[in-house]
């Protein structure tokens, strides 16, 4: 091993191997004990956060996007629908709240999917670690972007005149209740992110299921004024009771049934598609 | 060759289909433990897939394959705890900076934060990316891409490192120093796994090579022993007249009993030195081809023995080229 005699100052090509620093610290490679699953799914949260500190423009979604959506809708329908737009806030603010956060789930398959398509899941699939510890903390980095959306959303609201009737404690209770169903939500797209071949088809299917799921509720409109067919899909459309429970927290007359309809579909979808993800990712 | 004791891998009738096509089929390999051993093959040789099965990442469809005594099915955990895997499909967060990977990967391996921070450190000393520590991984050149893939597999010391195609797409000096950080590796006791479509690779590095073809081993042994199984080597001559090339070549192929290539160069020619009966050696029998064109008024301003190439070899076993002397 003959030291670098060149002109070259770049570190990648002046760089020579040696075998004493590289052999110390191979030869000092103690055996740490393998981390809980708590500490493994932490980690990858920090790495959510990382990315985020490394690539600020992603925070887009979260900021711009519901800030659009609030402005827009209560805008554009306030005065039709509700006589002032004043009015129409106090009903639509939690409902585009919930629109929003759901929406942005979708963004957790196209993570999923591009750290597929980098290579980077397949060195943490060779880690022994607890398994779904990668896409836990995807996930939980992923809720601390739907935190960030609520807060801009509920700050934009506040400064335009909602009021919510249900106070500090109702407005929080709403967004745990929210961020609670997203996590178990995002699931659905962990699986496609895993299933789908390209970021693209992975954005197409989120589409294709959010957009009826999300406008085809009681975000805008009283389902009331909707013909039956309609009406029995919104009966049974979970972001509907989500949005319902949601409204009912933040106008402070919780509603008990909407809630544990919420919960029990979270729940669900979470045992549902938290399966199919895990048996995806050990097979892929 | 002793047989070792210690396999480190070891597989049999290892198989993965895809579909239609078999990837892998039908493989077994012993790889002795401490050792780097090569596997060579073309692209879409099954190489890849290979090395996924024993790394865990993908399900073999038939056969068994265990890393130090450990299915790689029922024991999955515990060959993940053996293992390390470097390859372009296992790469490192190029968001992320280098430390910050290195400390990512040092903490899933259990490390707590400072151990993790300080090993990260240590080991970017030691691939010479200190001054990049703090740089995301997307700004960095091939060669220190490759050496810090190489670094996060051996955040932990692994008893086995997959490396695969470790230098393709690399300068040569970088390939050079990915080759020394190899040999370190396997200095230190760890057993190396080595994947290539790089025939001097393979001959530089492995203490054994099996070489690989359409999922299946066509042949095993150290690299002498493949060379041998081959011919004794090859004569290249250069001529003072690109007009007598051809009777040149009619020569040698009757001195030497085979096949004369015309090279590239108008007045070269390279003729492989077979094996035969006779136990005159390949220098000998050289000769005895060059006093031959001496005799027929042919002058050779140069001549030179070479070893067979890894390459020869390859064609020798598999009746079609390697694709690079395809496309060459």
């Amino acid at each position: 091993m003959s030291t670098a005699t060149t002109s070259e100052t770049r570190p990648s090509t002046s760089y020579t191997p040696a075998a004493d620093s590289l052999g110390a610290v191979l030869a000092s490679g103690e055996q740490p004990s393998r981390p809980s699953a708590l500490s493994a799914s932490v980690t990858f949260g920090w790495r959510a956060m990382l990315k985020i500190k490394h690539v600020p423009e992603q925070l887009f979604d979260v900021t711009a996007f519901p800030i659009m959506m609030t402005l827009m809708f209560t805008y554009l329908f306030g005065g039709a629908l509700a006589g002032s737009t004043g009015d129409y806030l106090q009903f639509l603010l939690p409902g585009i709240l919930v629109m929003s956060v759901v929406m942005i789930t979708m963004y957790t398959g196209v993570g999923v999917n591009t750290d597929i398509e980098k290579g980077v899941f397949d060195r943490f699939r060779t880690l022994p670690i607890w398994r779904p510890a990668a896409l836990v903390g995807a996930v939980l980095g992923d809720v601390f972007r739907y935190a960030m959306a609520s807060t801009v959303i509920l700050v934009l609201g506040l400064i335009l005149g909602f009021r919510p009737g249900g106070g500090l404690a109702g407005v929080l209770t709403a967004v745990l209740l929210l961020m609670a169903f997203s996590f178990a939500f995002s699931w659905i797209w962990t699986m496609f992110g895993l299933l789908l071949r390209t970021e693209k088809s992975v954005m197409g299917v989120s589409m294709l299921v959010l957009f009826p799921m999300t406008f085809l509720s009681n975000v805008f409109v009283n389902p009331e004024t909707m013909p039956g067919w309609l009406q029995a899909f919104v009966d049974v459309n979970p972001i509907a009771h989500l949005v319902a429970a949601v409204r009912g927290l933040m106008e402070g007359n919780p509603e008990a049934g909407e809630i544990t309809w919420t919960l029990v579909s979270g729940g669900v979808i979470l045992a549902v598609f938290g399966t199919l993800t895990m048996r995806l990712y050990n097979r892929k | 060759m002793t047989e070792s004791t210690d396999l480190a891998i070891e597989t049999s009738g290892l198989v993965k289909v895809f579909g239609k096509t078999r990837a892998v089929d039908g493989v077994d390999l012993a790889v002795p433990a401490g050792t780097v051993y090569g596997v060579l093959g073309p692209n879409g040789a099954g190489k890849t897939t290979a090395v996924k099965m024993l790394a865990t990442l993908l399900r073999p469809d038939g056969g068994e394959a265990r890393v130090f005594g450990h299915d790689v099915l029922r024991e999955a955990d515990a060959v993940r705890s053996r293992v390390s895997l470097t390859g372009q499909y296992a790469s490192i967060d190029d968001d992320l900076t280098g430390m910050e990977n290195l400390v990512l990967l040092g903490r899933l391996l259990g490390h707590r934060k400072p151990a993790a921070r300080d090993r990260a450190a240590r080991l970017l000393d030691a691939f010479g990316l200190s001054d990049a520590a703090d740089r995301s991984v997307k700004g960095y050149s091939g060669g220190m891409r490759r050496r810090i893939d190489i670094a996060a597999s051996i955040i932990k010391t692994p008893d086995v490192l997959f490396l695969d195609e470790p230098t393709t797409g690399l300068d040569p000096r970088s390939r050079n120093q990915v080759w020394d950080i190899v040999r370190i590796i396997v200095a230190q006791g760890t057993t190396v796994m080595l994947t290539t479509q790089y025939l001097d690779e393979a001959d530089h590095l492995a203490s054994r090579i099996a070489v690989i073809d359409q999922g299946k081993v066509i042949a095993e042994g150290t690299p002498g022993e493949l060379k041998a199984s081959v011919g004794a080597g090859s004569i290249h001559v250069r001529l003072r007249d690109a007009n007598q090339r051809a009777d040149a070549q009619r020569v040698m192929a009757r001195a030497l009993g085979g096949e004369v290539q015309l090279d590239a160069d108008p007045v070269a020619l390279t003729a492989r030195i077979s094996g035969d009966e006779s136990d005159a050696g390949a220098a000998d029998r050289a000769a005895t081809a060059l006093a031959e064109l001496a005799g027929a008024r042919i002058t050779v301003d140069d001549f030179s023995l070479g070893q067979p190439s890894l390459d020869e070899v390859f064609l020798a076993l598999t009746d079609h080229p390697t694709e690079q002397e395809a496309a060459a």
